[in-house]
């Protein structure tokens, strides 16, 4: 059996024979061909004017080839992604919970408001005259959420929350190089998303893992014997991976602040305590926030999202350019142009424009909408959600935290006392035919066979009594070791695919069959 | 509280489940001084639909929208239409609130819309591969520039200055850091680009040259002839494209021998949307592919033989490989890739060539009647959609006075570069196929008030 990197297998069992009809269909699922496998010859699904003539200026490099893409009609089009659309899961369809990815409700007010073309059909370089909504947006924005981590400022523009760590992280060391101390060394802890490590590399540093307690912890005592005169920062997650709190971390923070160095946390997880527990009030000197997950902006099957990081007062002078100010009545947009006069020391600019506005409109919309009540009920019933699965199923799965006290917004099983060479991957996968998406898989690395269970606030109880019953006997037939679990998912659009053989041979585009052919 | 479904009474049977007394017994583990006893300053309580949308609708009137004036900015952004069906398709459920596709049994829709996007996006670059997409073009440039190092062991890269002014500061903010060494240079007011200059650079120690095509003030030129000279010593060429709308007029940069083609993707699906969420598109050689950063998406089978597809060589991307992947990347733009994958397959290659034809007949009529306004020379020999002028006077002020009036008539150098003296008359201006011929001729009365 072929295993990945995280010891879970990649290549697919052989599946017993079924019924097939002529189509490929199944009633109300649909097969669909790529739009390669659909063109006719000269297609298209939309109209223009004819254009004016001209003498033609295009210096001389008038395209010659052929760019063989396809056209379809407006018919063809809008069925074509609609059947494609009926292949996904997601959450307007049911729980989806990934644990570390808070995927809750997109209300669709945020989706009319962000469409407002006072929001949507404005460009990035208009005269800051013709914008002053817009820069005011942002501004209500970032004062939101300096307010609800309790920290001095915001940097709106990183694009997603790997950008914002990047952002974290060069500030960070712009404040150290600026008092000659650069520092070579990040400390993150062995059970961090594996953004926190790359983004350490891409921002130039070494990295080093710190161990976990069997808590499920930040092991303290490793780490003050690490930290040292070369440790730049710690790169903490709190609530952390295995979802729960890190009780010691204003005792972290004042280590690490004691030999000179910074806290940056990963706020992925910050829906547990929105409007409960601000982390200025730990000791943290930057933190990104994921708009599309706690503010629930749309994930959109893989992003946009948007990571705004707030920072302490050391390190508000090296934010990025650029940003929105208030100067009397009116917003200016400080760019490499004016920042000279007050932000001389900011670390420049990493995006061409000012960020997500897109996200904001949404997150904005909807902080807003749920308020100071609301956004402390939505992190109590994260947590209460999360709390309840675990208790609900801790008879039938192994918690390996679950004797140290209560979790956070996420419950975390592993895949010990499964039986018959069954793993993690067969349970998920269950899970499946019983209509629900899978919890993270093998993740945190600090627990074996993973599995990371995050409800979100958004699931009614009856909702989850559902899925409790559903993974209930999917871990019961996983402890007795049947070994049809490792057929599953038999009911899904594919049964499991071959990430092996993805990977061996990699077709990543489209080749007419004769090309592919003569390829080979 | 209308998103929250848990009943009061939910919670208390949940609760007394759990064997909790309150909801603060599951907080236990928040130090006492970290435990926030009031309610969040100055937020007011949960508010209707309707009250939140008044108040989003106030700020929003406060802005000029570009659909309701004459518009002709552009300058890494621009404003092309967008077919209804997109905007409607993109909002179903299924695309706008899945994850990305860890589980590719029941993500097949994303799935194949990736394997699409890409080969669309390797086709129209010239190109024989294209990732899952980036956050945008500035983003992806800088991305570029490191994979270029990855793969000639080199860090000088000769950036070239039609280069947008937006992407060089974000690969300058990078290149502090990772000690990367960039070869800079301000764009002149002339008709050529800087090709010899960049032909004069290259030499056995340059990773890469970046150049922009059409540039930043608009201007085409041959790539081939810096993708020889960077081939023979060694280095890759790395083309950057922000109106991808060109690409159905103009010669690929892969056909030119680029090595790696970067670019912005907004014009295609995504509106202007104030500067984001955009596209980052990526494309490379086949050859280089496993230095590529971000998601991939293949082809595979299932268990029953049937096409499926997989997000593909994540042994480069982060949750494996941490500190040792190819980029941090993790989010990246999922569904603006799936705007511009509907836009382009309405579009088809013929809808691309009208549309670009259109782009380029429109612009070179702006372009005609704008230097018939005195005080108005045009800097370009060779454009698309969009070109520079030469005013008599600073543009900056004029492009002030120009809202003023309700115009927005480009995008002024002094804007993008506030310091360079040689620049401050001039003035890019970017016609698409949402320019009408009043707005040309308004633009073109404007401008002869103001510079009279």
């Amino acid at each position: 059996m072929s295993m990945n990197r995280e010891g879970r297998p990649s290549r697919p069992e052989a599946a017993e024979g079924q019924t097939t009809t002529f189509t490929g269909n199944r009633a109300l699922m649909l097969e669909e061909p790529l739009i390669f496998e659909m063109d006719e010859a000269d297609g298209t699904g939309l109209d223009f004017e004819s254009a004016p003539k001209v003498q033609q200026r295009l210096g001389g490099f008038e395209r010659i080839r052929p760019i063989s893409l396809p056209g379809l009609s407006e018919p063809q089009t809008v069925r074509h992604y609609t059947r494609l659309s009926r292949q996904n899961y997601a959450i307007d369809l049911g729980l989806f919970p990934l644990g570390s990815c808070t995927m809750k409700h997109n209300p669709r007010l945020n989706e009319k408001v962000a469409r407002m073309s006072g929001f949507a059909d404005i460009h990035p370089l208009q005269p800051a005259d013709t914008v002053q909504g817009a820069y005011a947006l942002i501004h209500e924005l970032g004062r939101w959420l300096i307010t609800l981590t309790g920290m001095h400022s915001v940097a709106m523009s990183p694009k997603a929350g790997a950008h914002g760590e990047l952002c974290g992280l060069l500030a960070i060391r712009s404040a150290l190089e600026a008092r000659g101390d650069a520092r070579s060394v990040i400390l993150v802890p062995e059970s961090a998303h594996g953004t926190n490590p790359a983004t350490a590399a891409f921002a130039g540093y070494g990295v080093e893992n710190i161990p976990a307690t069997s808590r499920g912890r930040v092991d303290l005592q490793a780490l003050k014997s690490r930290l040292g005169p070369d440790v730049a920062a710690v790169m903490i997650t709190n609530p952390n991976t295995c979802g729960l709190f890190e009780p010691d971390m204003i005792e972290i923070s004042r280590a690490v602040h004691e030999v000179g160095a910074l806290v940056y946390c990963d706020g992925a997880n910050f829906n547990a305590i929105v409007g409960r527990v601000r982390p200025g009030d730990l000791g943290i000197d930057a933190m990104h926030i994921n708009l599309h997950k706690t503010f629930s902006t749309p994930h959109g099957g893989g992003g946009p999202g948007s990571g705004p990081v707030v920072f302490s007062e050391a390190l508000t002078p090296f934010a990025p350019l650029p940003f929105v100010e208030k100067q009397g009545d009116r917003f200016e947009l400080i760019e490499e142009e004016t920042a000279g006069e007050h932000h001389g020391q900011t670390f420049g600019r990493m995006t061409a424009f000012h960020g997500q506005m897109g996200m904001f409109t949404r997150a904005l919309s909807y902080i807003l909408s749920h308020g100071a009540d609301g956004l402390r009920q939505v992190s109590e019933d994260a947590v209460l959600n999360a709390n309840y699965v675990l208790r609900e199923l801790d008879d039938v799965l192994d918690a390996p935290f679950g004797a140290s006290g209560p979790c956070m917004h996420e419950a975390l099983f592993s895949d010990k006392g499964f039986g018959g060479g069954l793993s993690t991957i067969d349970v998920a996968k269950a899970l499946i035919d019983e209509g629900f998406h899978p919890m993270t898989m093998y993740f945190p690395l600090v627990v074996h066979g993973a599995m990371l269970i995050e409800p979100t606030e958004t699931e009614s109880k009856a909702t989850l009594d559902q899925f409790i019953g559903a993974l209930r006997s999917v871990a019961e037939r996983a402890r007795a070791g049947d070994q049809s679990l490792k057929a599953a998912p038999i009911h899904a659009p594919r049964r499991r695919l071959d990430e092996t053989l993805a990977a061996r041979k990699p077709v990543l585009a489209y080749r007419e069959p004769s090309q592919a052919e003569a390829a080979e | 509280m209308r998103y929250l479904p848990l009943a009061e009474v939910d919670r208390q049977a949940m609760l007394r489940a759990i064997g909790a007394k309150s909801i603060d017994d599951l907080f236990v583990d928040v130090p006492e001084a970290a435990r926030l006893g009031r309610k969040i300053e100055g937020l007011a309580d949960h508010a209707s639909e309707m009250s939140v949308e008044r108040q989003l609708g106030s700020l929003a009137r406060q802005n000029m929208v570009a659909g309701d004036v004459p518009f002709f900015l552009g300058c890494g952004a621009y404003r092309h239409h967008i077919p209804a069906s997109v905007d409607h398709l993109i909002q179903r459920g299924e695309f706008l609130t899945s994850y990305t596709p860890y589980q590719p049994e029941i993500a097949q829709g994303t799935l194949q819309v990736l394997f699409e996007f890409q080969t669309q996006v390797a086709r129209l670059y010239g190109c024989d591969v294209a990732n899952a997409s980036m956050y945008d073009g500035s983003t992806a440039c800088w991305e570029a520039i490191v994979m270029a190092r990855r793969i000639t062991k080199r860090t000088k890269a000769i950036l070239s200055d039609g280069l947008h002014p937006h992407y060089v500061s974000v690969a300058e903010t990078m290149a502090r850091f990772t000690g990367d060494t960039l070869e800079v240079a301000s764009p002149r007011l002339v008709a050529e680009t800087d090709t010899d200059r960049l032909l004069a650079q290259i030499d056995g120690e340059t990773s890469c040259v970046v150049v922009q095509y059409p540039d930043i003030l608009g201007r085409i030129s041959d790539l081939s002839a810096i993708a020889d000279k960077a081939h023979a010593d060694g280095a890759l060429l790395i083309a950057v494209v922000t109106e991808p709308v060109a690409l159905g007029a103009i010669r690929s940069p892969g056909e030119m021998g680029a090595d790696i083609v970067v670019g912005e993707g907004q014009s295609i699906g995504v509106g202007l949307n104030f500067g984001g969420p955009y596209v980052g598109l990526f494309a490379c050689k086949e050859k280089f592919v496993r230095q590529m950063p971000g998601r991939l998406c293949g082809e595979t089978v299932d268990a029953e033989g049937k096409r499926g597809f997989v997000l593909t060589l994540s042994t480069r991307e982060q949750h494996i490989r941490r500190e040792k992947a190819t980029s941090n990347i993790c989010t990246n733009s999922g569904l603006c890739a799936l705007a511009f994958s509907i836009h382009m397959t309405l579009l088809g290659e013929k809808g691309l060539r009208q549309l670009a034809e259109l782009n380029h007949a429109k612009a070179v009529a702006a372009a005609d009647r704008l230097v018939q306004v005195p005080g108005v020379e045009l800097v370009n020999e060779s454009f698309f959609n969009e070109f520079t002028l030469r005013l008599s006077t600073e543009a900056r002020p004029i492009v002030r006075s120009l809202a003023d009036r309700g115009l927005l008539g480009g995008v002024s150098l002094g804007r993008l570069y506030p310091s360079v003296d040689a620049l401050q008359n001039g003035l890019v201006v970017a016609v698409t196929e949402t320019v009408t011929h009043e707005d040309i001729e308004a633009l073109a009365a404007a401008l002869q008030e103001e510079l009279a």
